[in-house]
């Protein structure tokens, strides 16, 4: 029973990145007054050109870590892409936000799909990312295997939840973003260019949603199939709303949804005669029991969460 | 400003909007390799070419068109059903229930009790993300695609316990899929495997029509969908008909579960709802959230999908083309809308457009 509790825990850390790192892009959109809901379609994305990357390297066989790295960056290059794609859109054109992200989902998943068919085919395993011990760290009983033995993208992540807050609350970047999503009309007075602000930080929304599709593929998956997100971008933005859209809380939450994710590969390891199904739809049903409790206290919400802004038009 | 300049100005934006979609189509069918124009042949002509294409694109276009009208009274109502695909399986799950239950009963009352389960298991999972929206303010987005996961998953499950076809157990081939239907409810077929129903899509098109344009609780639904507060300001319970506008749309979807059920599968099996909840609200968007409009437009994505499908033979384009498609034209519309309402822009287009005709002059 311990150790199978330990083995839970320890899954917890690099399973929740992904969550995480989406979740913290999507604060960025939100916090700058856009609600991206096509995270999803972004993470697809960044998933399949992540994993395609070593694949075509190593023809499926062992590649130089480099490889893996460029992969990574290039799921944020195309990730930080669609985020630009998506400012036309909602920013420029004004499009409503929820409709567009559907349509900017669709088009992810679709898009990541049809390209996965053509340049790999079928179920493809690549190598991956190995996972680092920290020296000394790692050998506490317990805590060494819970928090100090996973692979380089973990520790990245986690370190950029502190760097996340300091960027959002203590930059002047940070402010022009929050000043943006709080009261456009306001920033705008002071000098602030709106359009350029949001879009900046749906650039740096997207990367990070890419960053988080990428890392599915190549250090948790290591491979990419058409259900690999299966959800977790629509996750991530409930993750936001849960978090307050506050980084150390979208990480708590990160951390909790991952748990209850971790519950079904549990249930199979202990073979309990517990319908696997269920096991699978618990973080499902978790988001909506969670987002039924959280969203009436939305005085922590930016106020102009999901409002195109338009300088000509007085509001 | 004429009148013939509003129109040409109209007219234009549609093209470009139209030739934008069919651009990024290109680029990734350019990124795979594949021919362009014979892809887009495959996709829109080759349906059309004979009486058996035909019959298979009306077959697709009859769920989209039953979803979308359910979508497109909760779109007018002030709410984006995106939960179609899990309120449709909902349907699936009731309709086989009924079906099962009752294999001996006579076929005049046994289709009709089946079909209005169906509208009631997928009614009730429209009603739930509408209730949490009036009450507790929950974005219905979030909720529908996460109650789409939890109606997947437990219609799988439901296909491998209770409703497991016996015959499975025997053989034991491990395919979760329900015994096949009794012939209480099927519905009759015209040709082929086109089934009547065609013509129940129709007429609830016409239902819908009235019921949104020539009813009170219509307005109501259309009111507090344009303007929340000046509804509520009205005396309309705008939750109430958020919450009623969501259990219709899902009665929709799951009754697009039930048609399909006994007029084209008769048995449920995995994969049933084919991603149509989603192309539903493209075709309600497409067809500009009318009934009227919304017929065409899920006969031309029924041609899609069903194009689509013959992409990978004739020229190796992945079926998830069709996917990509309608991603573009919903960012397409959407926006295309926005260009068309914004009354500065078209200003000043027509005072450019002035401008150059003084010049001519």
């Amino acid at each position: 029973m311990v150790a199978i509790i330990t083995n839970m825990l320890s899954m917890c850390i690099p399973f929740s990145v992904a969550l995480l790192l989406a979740s913290l892009g999507e604060m960025f959109n939100q916090r700058a007054g856009v609600f991206n809901l096509g995270c999803e379609g972004v993470m697809a994305m960044g998933a399949f050109v992540g994993m395609l990357i070593p694949f075509l390297a190593g023809k499926g066989g062992a590649v130089s870590q480099w490889y893996n790295v460029l992969g990574f960056g290039a799921a944020a290059l195309l990730g930080a892409l669609f985020g630009l794609f998506f400012g036309v859109i909602t920013v420029t054109f004004r499009a409503p936000q929820g409709i567009a992200g559907i349509g900017l989902q669709m088009f992810g998943v679709g898009t990541a799909g049809t390209l996965f068919r053509h340049f790999v085919g079928g179920t493809q395993s690549i190598p991956g990312i190995p996972d680092v011990d920290i020296p000394l760290l790692s050998e506490i009983p317990l805590i060494g295997d819970i928090f100090f033995s996973h692979n380089v993208m973990a520790y990245l992540a986690y370190l950029f939840v502190p760097a996340a807050w300091y960027i959002l609350f203590k930059t002047y970047w940070g402010l022009k973003i929050r000043a943006v999503g709080t009261n456009p009309r306001a920033a705008d007075s002071m000098g602030i260019n709106v359009s350029l602000t949001r879009y900046e930080a749906l650039v740096v929304g997207g990367a990070l949603a890419g960053l988080a599709g990428a890392y599915l593929s190549i250090a948790q998956a290591k491979m990419f199939s058409d259900t690999l997100i299966s959800g977790r971008g629509f996750i991530a933005v409930a993750l936001v709303y849960f978090g307050h859209w506050h980084p150390l809380q979208i990480m708590g939450g990160a951390l909790l949804f991952t748990l209850a994710q971790t519950f079904q590969t549990i249930v199979q390891s202990m073979g309990i005669s517990f319908p696997y199904e269920l096991a699978v739809m618990l973080p499902y049903v978790l988001v909506i029991v969670v987002l039924s409790f959280t969203s009436r206290n939305q005085i922590t919400a930016p106020s102009a969460l999901g409002k195109p802004f338009n300088r000509e038009i007085r509001t | 400003m004429t009148k013939s300049f509003r129109i040409a100005f109209k007219v234009s934006i549609i093209a470009v909007a139209a030739i934008a979609a069919i651009l990024i189509a290109s680029i990734i069918l350019w990124m795979i390799g594949a021919d362009v124009s014979d892809t887009f042949y495959v996709i829109i002509f080759e349906p059309l070419t004979n009486m058996l294409h035909i019959s298979e694109v009306l077959i697709r276009a009859i769920p989209l068109c039953i979803i979308a009208l359910g979508i497109s009274v909760a779109y007018r109502s002030g709410i984006i059903n995106i939960g179609a695909e899990g309120q449709m399986a909902m349907g699936l799950l009731a309709f086989t229930g009924v079906a099962l239950a009752f294999p001996d009963v006579p076929r005049p009352l046994l289709l009709p009790l089946a079909m209005i389960a169906a509208m009631i298991g997928g009614g009730i999972w429209g009603f739930i993300p509408g209730i949490l929206k009036a009450k507790l303010n929950v974005s219905e987005l979030l909720s529908t695609v996460m109650l789409n996961y939890i109606a997947a998953q437990f219609y799988s499950l439901c296909l491998r316990t209770i409703y497991l076809d016996p015959a499975e157990q025997v053989y034991g081939t491990g395919t979760p899929q329900s015994m096949r239907l009794t012939e209480n409810v099927w519905l009759g077929r015209i040709t082929g495997r086109l089934h009547y129903g065609i013509i129940i899509a129709i007429v609830l098109a016409v239902l819908i029509f009235i019921l949104m344009w020539k009813t009170t609780m219509g307005y109501k639904m259309r009111a507090s969908g344009s303007g929340a507060r000046a509804a509520r300001y009205g005396g309309i319970s705008v939750g109430f008909y958020l919450a009623l506008s969501m259990a219709i749309s899902g009665a929709f979807a799951g009754l697009a579960g039930g048609v399909e059920l006994a007029g084209v599968h008769r048995r449920a099996i995995e994969g049933i709802t084919n991603n149509y909840g989603f192309s539903g609200v493209v075709v309600a968007l497409f067809g500009g959230l009318h009934p009227f409009g919304i017929i065409p437009a899920s006969f031309l994505f029924g041609l899609l999908i069903y194009g689509s499908t013959l992409a990978p033979t004739m020229v190796g384009v992945p079926a998830n083309i069709v996917q990509v498609m309608q991603g573009i034209i919903i960012i397409v519309i959407v926006t295309a809308q926005m260009v068309l309402s914004n009354a500065y822009f078209q200003d000043r287009v027509w005072r450019r457009y002035q401008a150059l005709r003084k010049k001519e002059v």
